[in-house]
């Protein structure tokens, strides 16, 4: 029998080191994730840049719901629930495209983009039913964050840029790769399916430790050099950013080199349409610095990972049924960049990627191993003892170090206990 | 127009290769499997139905002839863990048909198959439309191009990482 914890046993099953095996495993305590993470706190959902234009939607999820994004004829972006407010149906069966409205196919109730119900079949059956009372049910709150939507089922609680913290910035970072200061997520996602616990991928995507490892096999016949930024003698750092939100900051390691596009295993000659751009947007100077500093590695709490070349997404459907949502970024105003980035990711992830086949095998093996109990922990300890604060207060430490884990542990337990 | 003579002798020819493709897919003869590419090979697996652009959309699998080789060389690592120990495969492949000749004189060709995989995860049924553009090379049949369509590339799917 599954029993929900009480408010006291998270903090027996969350150590400062180490968290009980049962946490990724026991129904009971993914329904009480669902009620107080996924229908609580802010989640990714899309990108605007998916419904350009007034009347287009685009199907995502918040856990096992699904959520239609649609950006109305006013030009608001609207989370709706797709569930018809008469007795349940699903509205929209497909996963994209441009309508004014949403009819029901069930009794043929009609609702406008904006979750408002404009009819019903034989209306002589509603005589003095109040129309307003059974809109399609919304997303709460709805916020972007230059172009990323987020949303919270909770009435009240922090704003996004409140949640984001010190994250925030990692967006900034992000969209200054694009000349225009903007990405752009029209590329269609790969959706990879695991037979597995969804914080088994919140935790691997800054684990810095296993790249050496899970991935030597495609670093070896690649001849990548991604490798050395995750090893021993590695200058690039873990970091806690609070809120649940974590980073590998490679930046050290790109800058040591000081060549612009080096991130991204090139130069910027080979790239010279993008360079000019970039120089132009910016100025010679800046562009510089960005194009060494490249995009941030950074796992937004609970579920928007931004992976320097891709995004994932991270949906969570049981106990032990995850899928990651996986397309290539692109940045406005960058063509030549944009197609050898669809190619790198094409490559790298996915249900066949050279990188993601590696990893979904150790989520699903991790998920099977945590099913014997004893030892009863998972041991999350290293670098506790050398991890440090950097100059914005943030926890850092070696790029191998586990200062990821312990961070999204203890944000989940606040987020666990609190009622 | 072919005959009606060599186009059996052809669909024979044709029929033989796609059969060894698919028992060296089963049996995971990577290198053996490789030499069936000609040099500007093409293998693609789409995602999100038949028609999307792989120049402009994500796709499962989209290799040129030189991804084709780094494909088989991680395999042959014995460290791409997906694939350690491997998968216990086998494929029943039908409705083998030539169709419309290609440009060039490359032989179109479809068929039908399904794969039964037993990994470490679970048992998994794999169902595809295949299309293959094939040519001689020195006397021999080389695959130039494979476009393998799966019945559910519209939803989450597992791990793929046997040659499909």
């Amino acid at each position: 029998m599954n029993v929900m914890p009480r408010a006291s046993q998270w903090e027996e099953l969350i150590r400062p080191d180490r968290v009980h095996g049962s946490l990724y495993s026991d129904p009971a305590i993914f329904e009480a994730e669902l009620q107080n993470i996924w229908y609580r706190t802010w989640v990714y959902v899309g990108h605007e840049s998916e419904v350009p234009e007034a009347n287009d939607y685009v199907v995502k999820s918040i856990g096992p719901q699904s959520v239609i994004m649609t950006r109305d004829e006013k030009g608001k972006i609207n989370l709706l629930l797709n569930r018809c407010s008469h007795r349940g149906n699903q509205v929209c069966s497909y996963d994209k495209g441009n309508a004014r409205s949403f009819t029901c196919p069930f009794h043929s109730w009609t609702f406008a983009n904006d979750g408002r119900l404009v009819g019903y079949a034989f209306p002589d059956g509603y005589e003095g039913q109040d129309k307003s009372q059974l809109a399609l049910g919304r997303v709460t709150r709805v916020e972007s964050y230059r172009g990323f939507v987020f949303g919270s089922f909770a009435a009240e609680g922090p704003t996004l840029q409140e949640h984001l913290g010190g994250a925030a910035e990692t967006i900034d970072r992000l969209v200054r790769t694009s000349p225009e200061g903007e990405v752009e997520i029209t590329a269609g996602f790969l959706k990879h399916r695991v037979k597995a616990n969804w914080k088994f991928i919140l935790e691997n995507e800054c684990d810095g430790y296993h790249p050496a490892f899970v991935h030597s096999s495609i670093f070896n016949v690649a001849e990548s050099s991604i490798g050395k930024l995750y090893g021993g003698s590695s200058t690039a750092l873990t970091r806690d950013f609070g809120n649940g939100h974590t980073e590998v900051d490679l930046r050290p390691e790109f800058r040591k080199r000081d060549v612009p596009m080096s991130w991204f295993g090139t130069t910027a000659d080979r790239l010279p349409d993008y360079t000019a751009r970039m120089n132009a947007s910016y100025g010679e100077r800046n562009a510089r610095e960005i194009m060494i500093d490249g995009t941030p590695h950074v796992m937004i709490f609970p579920n928007l990972f931004i992976a320097e070349i891709q995004m994932f997404v991270i949906q969570p459907l049981a106990v032990d049924d995850s899928v990651q949502h996986v397309t290539a970024l692109q940045f406005k105003g960058a063509p030549d960049l944009n197609r050898r980035l669809r190619q790198q990711t094409m490559g790298s992830v996915g249900p066949a990627g050279f990188l993601l086949a590696d990893d979904s095998e150790m989520y699903e093996r991790s998920h099977r191993g945590v099913m014997a109990r004893n030892p009863e922990w998972v041991f999350l300890g290293r670098g506790e003892k050398r991890e440090r604060i950097d100059e914005l207060g943030f926890k850092v430490g070696h790029v191998t170090d586990e200062v990821p884990s312990r961070g999204i542990w203890s944000h989940y337990r606040k987020l666990m206990e609190a009622r | 127009m072919l005959s009606r003579e060599s186009s059996a002798t052809l669909l024979g020819a044709v029929t033989e290769f796609i059969y060894k493709e698919a028992r060296l897919q089963d049996e995971h003869q990577y290198e053996a499997w490789e030499a069936l590419w000609t040099d500007d090979a093409i293998y693609w697996v789409p995602a999100n139905g038949a028609d999307i652009d792989p120049e402009k959309e994500m796709s499962i699998i989209y290799d040129n002839r030189s991804r084709i080789a780094l494909r088989v060389r991680q395999y042959l690592t014995g460290k791409h863990f997906t694939q350690s120990p491997q998968s216990r495969l086998r494929r029943l492949v039908s409705n083998i048909e030539l169709l419309d000749q290609q440009p060039g004189g490359d032989i179109a060709v479809g068929s039908n198959s399904m794969i039964y995989e037993s990994s470490l995860r679970d048992d998994t049924i794999w169902a595809a439309r295949n299309e293959y553009r094939l040519r001689h090379v020195d006397g021999e049949l080389r695959m130039a191009y494979k476009k393998v369509t799966l019945v559910n590339n519209e939803k989450a799917i597992y791990t793929l990482s046997f040659l499909v």
